[in-house]
């Protein structure tokens, strides 16, 4: 149903409506506000001066520099390895019938259902386990557990959606198994894979829980952040690279969302 | 000369299930056949294993005298039309009509200009820029047909690719097929449920049930002369009667085959003929299909419109030529 255009919601709604959005936003807001502060011990309200000063800082911070790119390069391989097993997942789940189907398509889906810590703990005791020593690759590993749901999820709901009768008619034209994939199934499911990749990506970016289990002495930008918190040492360079944050992950989201958002047309059900 | 398709006792089963039992059958070059029967009969398994897309549990299958059992779909010169077309909606008419040719490395522009020759022998040119979304059902099932024949099949496969279309373009696609094929002279197997199609546009029908071949013939034979209760009900829906019943009238215990349009009703009340009863009518358009209710046997019987009708419910007196009372071998 859809309520009549002209009618407009009551007062009390509306209050209620811009409340809870404020009560949302307004905090991230505070977080631009105060990277331009002149105060850098602490967080007072209303900042004394305003300065832009700490973008200059943030940038000859090599320990930043640092952070960030160990960040960019885990969420890069992480969503890398996620797109590779999550396609080839969902494709077995979703094309053919086996036994166990079902449990593998359960399985898959835990990580993300599963609390961080949890994760986090059955990672690092495994990594104890097989003795191997935390480094890069461990946190790549423990950020691939979650990234492979979201472009499985994603990728699954595409092929759920194309007819299959396509991959018959691709191979009936004489294309092979490998033609076939690159000519009809990757152009058809490539939306959906990109979309998976960025919300991976996106999530890997600003990953506490797992990291914190899974990394060693490095310092991944999420982890970079707690630290700086407890250290009063030039608070508002943690709030200039939180606005980077925000942009690097916002924009792959907001992205996925627009190429998925009219998925509702079935692909090749030609009727 | 070498059948287009050969089944020699092929079997499909799917776990205990039966979808093609130990089938016989040829088809020959340049032949426009057709595989009918209702669904779930086995037809459309027969044409996925010629296809490719299903290999046989037991028996051989030559398509143009080789062997075909292990042969992958993209290895054969067959080409299907599928019932939902599959048309590949991000490319667009031409690409998708190019596409056969285009996997096989044909270059650009030769596989283009074959592509829009197709395109024109479907009586679509000038289409080759729109996507498959943007076109009629009638007009993706010319696209997907296009997309078939630019690759010079030997057989071409057709999977009910008339059900999804109103009643008028079907009867200008079954035209438009039959004379395609004529002028193409490629071999036509054609798989459907409806008997009037088949009919009407096939050389030869073979009439499936339950896996099997019932009956192979000329439209006219397995209209005229069903060899089983099965066929003479499936197609064109005869009156099947009992033993007890046709031995009163041909002097032999067999079963017998009794087309609708060739019995006459009339309202006298004593004579030659089968006293009945008129217990309902129909009214179809060009013609009125009358129930009849003869001492128990039920019996249907088609008049032309117009006809003058004693009411339901009163008695009337059925006579037919004997020769078109046809005796059937098999009960099944």
């Amino acid at each position: 149903m859809r309520s009549d255009r002209g009618q407009s919601a009551p007062l009390g709604l509306k209050i209620a409506a811009a409340c809870g959005l404020l009560f949302l936003h307004l905090p991230i807001l505070l977080i631009f506000v105060y990277a331009f502060t002149t105060e850098e011990k602490s967080f007072v309200w209303p900042p004394p001066g305003l300065t832009t000063q700490w973008f200059a800082v943030t940038w000859n911070r090599p320990d930043v520099w640092d952070a960030l790119s160990l960040s960019v390069r885990v969420a890069a391989i992480s969503t890398a390895i996620a797109l590779v097993l999550g396609t080839l997942c969902a494709a077995a789940v979703s094309q053919t019938r086996f036994f166990g189907r079902e449990a593998i398509s359960l399985l898959v889906i835990l990580p993300i259902a599963l609390p961080g810590i949890i994760t986090g703990i059955a990672l690092r005791s495994a990594f104890a386990l097989a003795d191997i020593p935390f480094s890069f690759w461990t946190i790549v590993l423990g950020h691939a557990t979650f990234c492979v749901v979201v472009v499985y999820n994603n990728a699954v709901a595409r092929f759920r959606r194309t007819s299959g009768s396509m991959i018959e008619a691709s191979m009936d034209l004489g294309a092979d198994g490998f033609q076939t994939f690159r000519h009809v199934v990757l152009p058809n499911i490539a939306t959906a894979l990109l979309a998976g990749g960025m919300l991976a990506f996106a999530l890997s970016f600003d990953e506490v829980i797992v990291t914190t289990f899974t990394a060693g002495q490095q310092q991944t930008v999420p982890i970079w952040m707690l630290e700086e918190l407890i250290r009063p040492r030039q608070r508002p360079v943690t709030n200039v690279v939180a606005m980077v944050v925000v942009l690097v992950t916002l924009l792959p989201i907001l992205f996925a969302y627009y190429l998925t958002r009219d998925g509702d047309q079935i692909a090749g059900s030609g009727k | 000369m070498t059948s287009a398709v050969s089944f020699k006792q092929v079997s499909r089963h799917f776990g205990s299930v039966r979808a093609v039992d130990a089938v016989d059958l040829e088809i020959a070059a340049g032949e426009f056949f057709a595989m009918l029967g209702p669904s779930g009969s086995g037809k459309t398994t027969c044409l996925r294993l010629i296809a490719g897309f299903e290999q046989p549990t037991a028996g051989s299958i030559s398509i143009f005298g080789e062997r075909a059992e292990g042969v992958p779909p993209y290895r054969r010169n067959v080409n299907t039309v599928f019932q939902d077309y599959a048309l590949f909606p991000h490319l667009n008419v031409l690409d998708n009509v190019a596409y056969g040719l285009m996997v096989k490395g044909v270059g650009k522009t030769e596989r283009l200009k074959a592509a829009e020759e197709a395109l024109s022998l479907v009586r679509l040119p000038g289409y080759g820029t729109r996507r498959p979304g943007q076109l009629s059902g009638g007009q993706r099932q010319r696209v997907a047909l296009a997309r078939a024949l630019v690759n010079q099949p030997k057989v071409l496969l057709l999977d009910e690719p008339l059900g999804a279309l109103d009643l008028k373009l079907r009867e200008n696609m079954q035209e438009e097929l039959k004379s395609l094929q004529k002028v193409l002279g490629i071999t036509f197997v054609f798989v459907t449920h409806d008997q009037g199609e088949a009919l009407s546009m096939a050389d030869r029908v073979a009439v499936f049930n339950d896996g099997k071949i019932m009956q192979v013939g000329t439209p006219e034979d397995i209209y005229q002369r069903p060899n089983t209760r099965f066929v003479a009900d499936f197609v064109g829906s005869s009156n099947v009667l009992p033993p007890d019943f046709v031995q009163r009238y041909s002097g032999q215990h067999r079963w017998g085959s009794l087309r609708p349009e060739s019995i006459r009703v009339s309202s006298a009340t004593s004579g030659d003929g089968v006293a009945a009863r008129l217990v309902g009518t129909n009214y179809l358009g060009a013609t009125t299909r009358l129930a009849l209710d003869a001492d128990g046997l039920r019996l249907h019987a088609v008049v032309p419109a117009g006809t003058s009708l004693p009411a339901e419910g009163e008695a009337v007196m059925l006579t037919f030529n004997r020769d078109s009372l046809h005796l059937m071998d098999e009960p099944a």
